[in-house]
């Protein structure tokens, strides 16, 4: 399986520097052939690497590749941990990584950057899968690192377009104050563990929790709760949870194509999949699990009403990632991990149709994206219509689709989660806080999904006339790509849900204290298989509010398309909260950035104008030169005061030579 | 009977009237030559007034080195002033101050 891995991993890689150094050379053909070739093999050894876990009961591998550098007993390696987990993470990414380079080919077929595009995509794979693949904390920083400077080149991959160069620069940012957290996170883990290495680092996690750090004197806090929090903080600016969100809204200045594929199915879940990795750790601190389920709830439930208000189709698109990024950490936050990995991959695949869906529209309207100018497509695009149905299904967790699965059983676990069965009136605080917000978010959810479907797909054509003249269907490597996402979405959940959140597929690769399992309780008691489960949806909230959300979406913007415009002016204050995002691009911009700036601009004028080069440079040159000009008026020039001089200086050495010695 | 100290005091008139004459002439730059013609001529009374007076007459062997020398420096001197002159159109002392800071 070795081999597997390198190919896997070294593929894509080798198929990104091809494309990227010779991309002149082998043309665009070329450059798309070597790309999905090189993802392609990734994908299907993923696959195969899956079946021989799954099914042929091949036990989870950790192995170690390369030593980079040993220092004071710290192993700096290169390795692969290959275990359930890892697996269906790597079918993931390569997947929809496959679908997104088959799909570009069509979305970027006249754009002059075509070889660049396809070398980006392809590193972006391989960074991701030494992500998800990596055994030690060391390559996971590596690829976390990596996939967000890919994601930065892609973001401003359209490099003329001042929106994108700041968007591009915002993520870049922003991540890096996650990042920063990440980062001493580790450093955490290696001062108390001494080791990088997963396996070791689990193994004395236990002898961590028991320790305290006092950051400020006076104070001790728990390690664990520490290390956890700080690690968090990286996966809150990569899997974009509120308050560092903001970057990913802005993210869709980039093609859509890398919205599908980084800032809907795989970078951003970079964040989920990391907590579910650190389980070991997180298990053992709640306050850390407290931490973790308040934001995910912020972030899914006010995320999900920003979706209601936006007018650009990839932005809607891009609000309900986050709200939906929110429910998976609100699933990590109730110990439901394998709940938060299964809604990550339905997700993975319905999002990124979704995405790939509005791409479609996107390239039918001539790159328009404003949905007030779209409208009754669907005669015009009947396979996009389709399978954006499906898609939309999906996410708001239509009975059957995969979507409903996985939100189902997520809401279901958050409710009977440990938080609900705690008496500390602040655990309850948190499960109230936690389990509205998901169940109030999934009327959210269906309210701008289908505002969305109904304003682009249905209703009056607002389009104008030109572009109206062009309408047709997209090409086939557009719509192949939608139909082949459109398959898992609709109804990958009847075969993994059973397997993966209550036969214990992840088997050691995901540990929960018996105390907080949830999805055990759950089994037998709420979960009698899929077709029970859609049997029963009339006995949970859940559909009802589904359902409520839909039928508001068609009232409001297929029957009466007057009140939300009445609805705007009369709580213009709520709307404009909105329409503002809750001023938290202010916040970042004028607050953070903007006191960045200013200090800046104050160390420059005060401390690096005025003192260092007023004060201690010039000043120097300043003070030499007063002195000297006080001295030159000694040197007349005339020959006859200096030869006064002479004879004072003569007098007075010949004075002290009698006189005084 | 005029004894060494008549010599010595009239070699430090001299000297000092020499010196006098550089400092105050502002006006020729041939007057600040003959001072410093003088100035020498000055040491070589001390010189001889010495050397009679210690009986050794290495001293004034040094006279007649110090008056070839102070010719060949006048003749030099001259010569600079007269290139001096042909530049400046001018002699006098005050305006000489190129070396002024």
């Amino acid at each position: 399986m070795y081999n597997y891995y390198l190919t896997i991993v070294l593929a894509p890689l080798a198929a990104a520097i091809i494309a990227g150094l010779a991309g002149k050379k082998i043309g665009r053909a070329g450059a798309h052939w070597v790309t999905i070739a090189g993802v392609g093999t990734a994908c299907l050894l993923s696959l195969l690497v899956l079946k021989n876990l799954f099914w042929g009961g091949a036990e989870a591998e950790n192995i170690s590749v390369y030593t980079w550098a040993v220092t004071d007993g710290l192993h700096m390696e290169v390795g692969f941990l290959v275990d359930r987990l890892t697996a269906l993470m790597m079918c993931v990414v390569t997947f929809v990584s496959l679908m997104v380079h088959i799909y570009t080919i069509g979305y970027m077929h006249d754009d002059p950057g075509y070889q660049r595009f396809f070398s980006y995509i392809s590193l972006f794979t391989f960074a991701m899968l030494m992500l998800v693949m990596s055994n030690n904390f060391l390559q996971l920083f590596f690829g976390w690192e990596a996939v967000g400077l890919v994601s930065y080149l892609l973001i401003g991959f359209w490099y003329k377009k001042e929106t994108a160069i700041f968007a591009n620069l915002k993520a870049f940012l922003v991540n890096r104050v996650g990042d920063f957290g990440f980062i001493l996170g580790i450093a955490g883990v290696v001062m108390f563990t001494g080791s990088l290495d997963y396996a070791e680092v689990f193994a004395s996690a236990d002898k961590v929790a028991a320790q305290n750090i006092e950051i400020f004197s006076g104070t001790p806090w728990n390690a664990m709760t520490v290390i956890c929090i700080l690690l968090f903080i990286g996966a809150m600016g990569k899997s974009a949870q509120a308050p560092l969100h903001v970057w990913l809204p802005d993210s869709m200045e980039g093609p859509t194509p890398i919205s599908a594929l980084i800032h809907a199915a795989t970078m951003v879940t970079a964040g989920i999949f990391m907590v579910a990795r650190m389980s070991p750790l997180f298990e053992l601190s709640t306050a850390a699990l407290g931490f973790v389920i308040i934001i995910g709830a912020i972030t899914a439930f006010f995320m999900g009403l920003l979706g209601i208000v936006q007018n650009d189709i990839k932005r809607v698109v891009a609000y309900s990632t986050l709200s939906q990024l929110g429910y998976m950490t609100v699933a990590l936050g109730a110990s439901a991990y394998s709940a938060a990995i299964f809604h990550l991959m339905t997700h993975a695949f319905f999002k990124a149709l979704l995405f790939l869906a509005a791409g479609s529209v996107i390239i039918a309207m001539h790159h328009e994206q404003d949905i007030r100018k779209m409208g009754g497509l669907k005669k015009y695009m009947p396979i996009t219509y389709w399978t954006a149905l499906i898609g939309s299904l999906a996410l708001i967790g239509f009975p059957g689709s995969s979507g409903f699965f996985s939100k189902d059983l997520l809401i279901e676990a958050v409710k009977d989660s440990h938080w609900h069965e705690s008496v500390l009136l602040g655990d309850q605080v948190t499960y109230w806080i936690a389990y509205l917000s998901v169940l109030l978010g999934v009327f959210v959810t269906a309210l701008y999904s289908f505002r969305m479907f109904f304003l682009v797909f249905h209703g009056k054509e607002r389009m104008s006339a030109e572009t109206k003249s062009h309408l047709h269907e997209t090409p086939a490597v557009v719509t192949v790509p939608l139909i082949l996402l459109a398959i898992p979405s609709a109804i990958i959940g009847w075969f993994t849900a059973d397997a993966v959140l209550f036969d214990g597929y992840f088997g050691d690769a995901i540990q929960v204290k018996a105390v907080h399992d949830v999805l055990a309780d759950l089994d037998g008691s709420f979960w009698h298989g899929p077709a029970a489960l859609v049997m029963h949806i009339y006995a949970s909230p859940v559909f009802y509010l589904a359902a409520l959300g839909v039928l508001t979406a068609w009232f409001l913007y297929l029957k009466r398309p007057d009140i939300p415009e009445t609805i705007k002016t009369k709580f213009s204050g709520i709307y404009n909260l909105l329409d503002r995002k809750y001023y938290f691009d202010d916040l970042w911009i004028k607050g953070f950035a903007g006191g960045g700036r200013a200090m800046g601009q104050f160390l420059w004028k005060k401390g690096d104008e005025l003192i260092i080069d007023g004060f201690i440079v010039n000043g120097t040159a300043r003070t030499v030169g007063r002195l000297a000009g006080v001295m030159r008026q000694i040197q007349t020039g005339y020959l006859y005061t200096y030869a006064f001089a002479m004879i004072i200086g003569l007098t007075a050495l010949l004075g002290w030579l009698i006189w005084v010695r | 009977m005029i004894g060494l100290e008549h010599y010595l005091t009239l070699a430090a008139m001299l000297f000092v009237l020499s010196i006098a004459g550089i400092i105050v002439n502002r006006r020729n730059l041939i007057l600040l030559l003959m001072c410093i013609e003088l100035m020498l001529l000055a040491v070589n009374y001390n010189f001889i007034a010495f050397s009679r007076y210690l009986g050794d007459e290495t001293g004034q062997v040094f006279v007649f080195f110090i008056l070839t020398v102070a010719a060949a420096e006048a003749a030099i001197g001259l010569a600079i002033l007269v290139v001096l002159f042909r530049n400046r159109r001018s002699i006098a002392v005050q305006e000489l101050n190129t070396l002024k800071g």
